[in-house]
């Protein structure tokens, strides 16, 4: 199991992420990598940057206790987090979640799940800069609702591990 | 124990952190809330909306009725909008 959870200012490179999550495995069928990115405008108003504040410590801890869960109700191979924090311009990448497993069912399912987590329960703050100064953007209901979809169910299919 | 404070509850107390002795009568995270709110003006406004605070005892989520014997970390923060 290559997992990889790093918290980090600087842009990432998502194919040495998933080089890396792969590298050295014959049994990897599948990788699934999903894509957090900084849009120009936030509830219809433009946006000339995105500073995000995190919790030192306890971030990196929660990404954590989310990745071995998603590893206990899935036969994943690899997991990588990489979660930026800092100031964050439009078209730059914020998160990558990146999952491998024999087959895809897995990989895509536990990319959701954990980002769906991530959303809710890891302790990042976002602020906005506007024209008319800066804001704390607040967290939306669907974000708490998507987590909440996770709660009870199973994967469907018994995988091989 | 040390208190940090995060995104806007930081900027509403205008600090970061602090070490605080709560009385040995504050027993949980929401009367934790609550003596804090009697400090003064600012810790007034930080939680003025207790419900909409979450909290973290060392590094974990918990709810408002978390005991916080024994704790040596809290943290206050808004609901979090991270990844």
């Amino acid at each position: 199991m290559n997992v990889t959870v790093r918290l980090q200012r600087e842009v990432f490179d998502i194919g040495a992420e998933t080089a890396a999550m792969t590298r050295g495995r014959s049994d990897i069928g599948a990788v699934v990598t999903f894509i957090g990115i900084c849009r120009a405008d936030e509830n219809g108003a433009p946006i000339t940057a995105l500073t995000l504040e995190h919790y030192p410590g306890m971030a990196e801890a929660e990404i954590a206790r989310h990745v071995e869960e998603t590893c206990a109700r899935w036969p994943l191979r690899g997991v990588t987090v990489i979660h930026r924090y800092g100031r964050i311009e439009p078209g730059e990448v914020i998160v990558l979640v990146a999952t491998a497993s024999g087959h895809r069912e897995a990989a895509f399912s536990g990319a959701s799940f954990l980002m769906d987590y991530l959303k809710t329960r890891a302790p990042f703050w976002k602020q906005v800069e506007t024209a008319a100064g800066t804001d704390w953007v607040e967290a939306k209901a669907e974000d708490e609702a998507a987590a909440e979809r996770w709660a009870g169910a199973q994967p469907d299919v018994e995988q091989p591990r | 124990m040390r208190l940090l404070y995060f995104a806007w509850v930081r900027e509403r107390l205008g600090k970061a952190e602090e070490r605080l002795d709560p009385p040995a009568a504050v027993a949980t995270i929401g009367e934790l809330m609550n003596w804090l709110a009697g400090r003064g003006e600012q810790y007034a406004h930080a939680f003025e909306n207790a419900k909409v605070i979450r909290a973290a005892i060392d590094h974990r989520h918990v709810r408002p009725d978390a005991p916080i014997a024994g704790a040596s970390e809290i943290a206050f923060f808004p609901p979090m909008t991270g990844g």
